[in-house]
């Protein structure tokens, strides 16, 4: 098992520095020499010279890649051009929220998705899995600027039971924190929780037809038993895969939902960089993309291997 | 009274087609210690009547209609949160299929101490200790490191073990076994076999035994019921089964076995087996059969006393010289 968690982990310091590379790659890629810009059109071929110097772009690539490396890993990933603050001080006040964010959104889907999976799948046919089936539909048609939309209206401006948008910090007031965050991780959430809802339900199916779900009910093993632990814990695999898969659809919808909601978090964080051309903060954000993508997958490997012996002593120490 | 007296079961299927009748007017009883066969080809109705007892057919869609009487306590009516106290305890089941029949998620261990927490109330502890003894008594060496492992650790012949270990954890009173050494090697199968005799020797438990191997049936039953189309056709000892096969079906079934002779096709049935969606009011073998006359066609033979403790579905059985 350590070896596993090991070699895993291997692979992921692989792909982070191959991402790494990519994104170094992409940036001197872009059209337009950064020294020229920096030096404004009027400048000297001097001053644009020294500049090059300074910044270590006459280097090779290779040279220039070393220090790009060398200095995120020592935390410095440059200065935001719009104010001058450091990036990595953005990214730490940035990051929390949007990650505070996606845990909430996660937790509703995989209540309510898997839940829904579970019992669509175990009442197939009947009125519950009709309903759950629908929402499930509906919950992947509708995206996620009309839900958010939808949802402010209904419960900040009809209703008014729920702020609006705005933003408190969890550590200054977490009831005015949670009050804040509730309809944001529903809005983002649902559209998670009908994939997660699908696929339980469609891995429970064909658990619960399998032979070893009849062995257990020939034990005398109640329904729960059953359909907990035997049929739900070989249906698993598929739920984290999708938990893992669909973390990239989360991100881009923490964006949109961020924005409708007039949370400063990553998301936001990133449309506005954009729109104001903000390369070291797209720089930064795009590596902790890439990197949160490689820890999620790794987490995502490591929980097949705890929830599938196959996995788990394939690599091991057994014969 | 018998140990399990099933009386006219009948078992019927809702499909997309209509409502096929898998089983018809059964009858059966078995006593305790003893091995009873259910014999006929694939889809004769041997593992639906079978499954009818520990009621594992699927609840929606089956429509079942007769009597099985175990100790004399009608199972068919039971509530559901009484025959859970039925299932595994007093009737289990070994399936056909080793390789999936037990959770590949879980260890062999936790598989067979889960049914002994259920119905024996044992803690942890002692239900490992039980478990490590009924690997043991199915013959599984190293028991104590099987113990930890997973199914897909363990051969077709080693599984199928556990799942025995597994049907036999509270010593039931009645066993099932569902083809149970179909999937594996012929020189695992007489294992396999050795062991439900063990087991009906020390524990008194009674069998039923599914299979259409008839080697098998003379190897280890006492009692063979020949099932064709949804139907009991022959019912009698295995020895007098093989000395005195009298209906046509039997016969075609025991010169369809391999023998060792050289050369030669082996023998088969011609035509094939009506429909369950009909059920015409004739003998349900009469175009196969060798023997038939003018009244196959008409009615239906019903199952008749041939010998002592022998019965035959016949107009024209065979073998009364």
């Amino acid at each position: 098992m350590l070896w596993f968690i090991l070699r895993r982990c291997g692979s992921a310091v692989i792909v982070m520095f191959l991402g790494s590379v990519l994104i170094f790659l992409g940036i001197r890629a872009l059209p337009g020499d950064p020294a020229t810009v920096m030096a404004g059109q009027e400048a000297s071929p001097e001053v644009v010279e020294a500049i090059r110097q300074e910044f270590g772009l006459d280097k090779p690539l290779p040279a220039q890649y070393v220090d790009y490396i060398g200095q995120t890993l020592t935390g410095n990933l440059g200065r935001s051009t719009q104010d001058q603050l450091p990036v990595i001080d953005i990214i730490a006040e940035r990051l929390p929220v949007t990650l505070e964010l996606s845990a909430l959104a996660m937790l509703v889907a995989i209540v309510i998705g898997v839940g829904a999976g579970i019992v669509a799948a175990v009442r197939r046919g009947k009125v519950a899995d009709y309903v759950a089936t629908g929402f499930g539909l509906a919950g992947l048609s509708v995206p996620h600027f009309w839900l958010g939309l939808l949802a402010i209206l209904l419960f900040a401006v009809t209703w008014r039971v729920l702020p609006a948008s705005g933003y408190v910090p969890f550590t200054q007031d977490p009831a005015q924190n949670l009050q804040r965050m509730i309809l944001p991780a529903l809005v983002l959430g649902t559209g998670f929780a009908a994939i997660l809802m699908r696929q339980t339900r469609s891995a429970m199916l064909g658990a619960l037809s399998a032979d070893y779900v009849r062995t257990a009910r020939s034990k005398g093993l109640s329904e729960a038993k059953v359909v907990g632990a035997h049929a739900l814990r070989n249906s698993l695999t598929t739920v984290v895969t999708v938990l893992g898969l669909q973390l990239g659809a989360l991100i881009s919808g923490a964006v949109v939902t961020e924005q409708i909601f007039v949370i400063p978090g990553f998301g936001k964080l990133t449309v506005d960089a954009v729109l104001t051309r903000n390369y070291p903060v797209i720089q930064a954000v795009v590596l902790i993309t890439v990197i949160g993508y490689v820890v999620v997958n790794l987490l995502v490997d490591i929980a097949y291997a705890f929830l599938n012996p196959r996995i788990r002593l394939s690599g091991g120490s057994h014969d | 009274m018998s140990l399990l007296e099933i009386t006219d079961l009948t078992v019927g299927f809702d499909t997309e087609d209509g409502l096929v009748q898998a089983v018809r007017d059964i009858s059966l009883t078995l006593d305790e210690g003893e091995i009873l066969a259910l014999c006929g080809e694939s889809g004769c109705g041997k593992s639906v009547t079978a499954m009818s007892v520990p009621r594992l057919l699927p609840p929606d869609t089956t429509r079942l209609s007769g009597s099985v009487k175990l100790d004399g306590r009608e199972l068919t009516t039971l509530p559901e949160p009484d025959m859970r106290h039925v299932r595994g305890k007093d009737v289990s089941v070994v399936f056909q299929e080793p390789m999936t029949s037990l959770n590949p998620s879980f260890s062999v261990g936790y598989q067979i101490t889960e049914v002994l927490r259920r119905h024996e109330g044992l803690s942890r502890r002692a239900a490992g200790d039980r478990a490590l003894e009924l690997l043991e008594l199915v013959g599984i060496p190293a028991a104590a490191r099987r113990m930890k492992e997973y199914p897909h650790q363990l051969s077709g012949g080693m599984r199928q073990r556990v799942m025995i270990a597994i049907a036999v954890a509270c010593s039931p009173r009645v066993l099932i076994a569902d083809e149970p050494t179909t999937a594996l090697d012929v020189t695992i199968q007489a294992g396999v076999l050795d062991v439900f005799r063990d087991l009906r020797d020390r524990l008194g438990t009674a069998i039923i035994l599914i299979t259409h191997d008839l080697g098998v049936v003379a190897d280890i039953a006492d009692r063979a019921v020949v099932m064709y189309a949804g139907r009991a056709v022959e019912q009698a000892t295995v020895t007098e089964l093989f000395a005195n096969p009298r209906h046509p079906y039997t016969l075609g079934l025991m010169k369809a076995l391999p023998t060792a002779a050289v050369g030669g096709r082996l023998a088969e049935i011609p035509g094939m087996v009506p429909s369950p969606l009909s059920d015409p009011d004739e003998c349900a073998f009469h175009d196969r059969c060798p023997r038939v006359q003018v009244d196959c066609r008409v009615s239906r033979p019903p199952l008749v006393r041939q010998a002592e403790g022998h019965l035959a579905a016949c107009f024209h059985p065979g073998g009364q010289s």
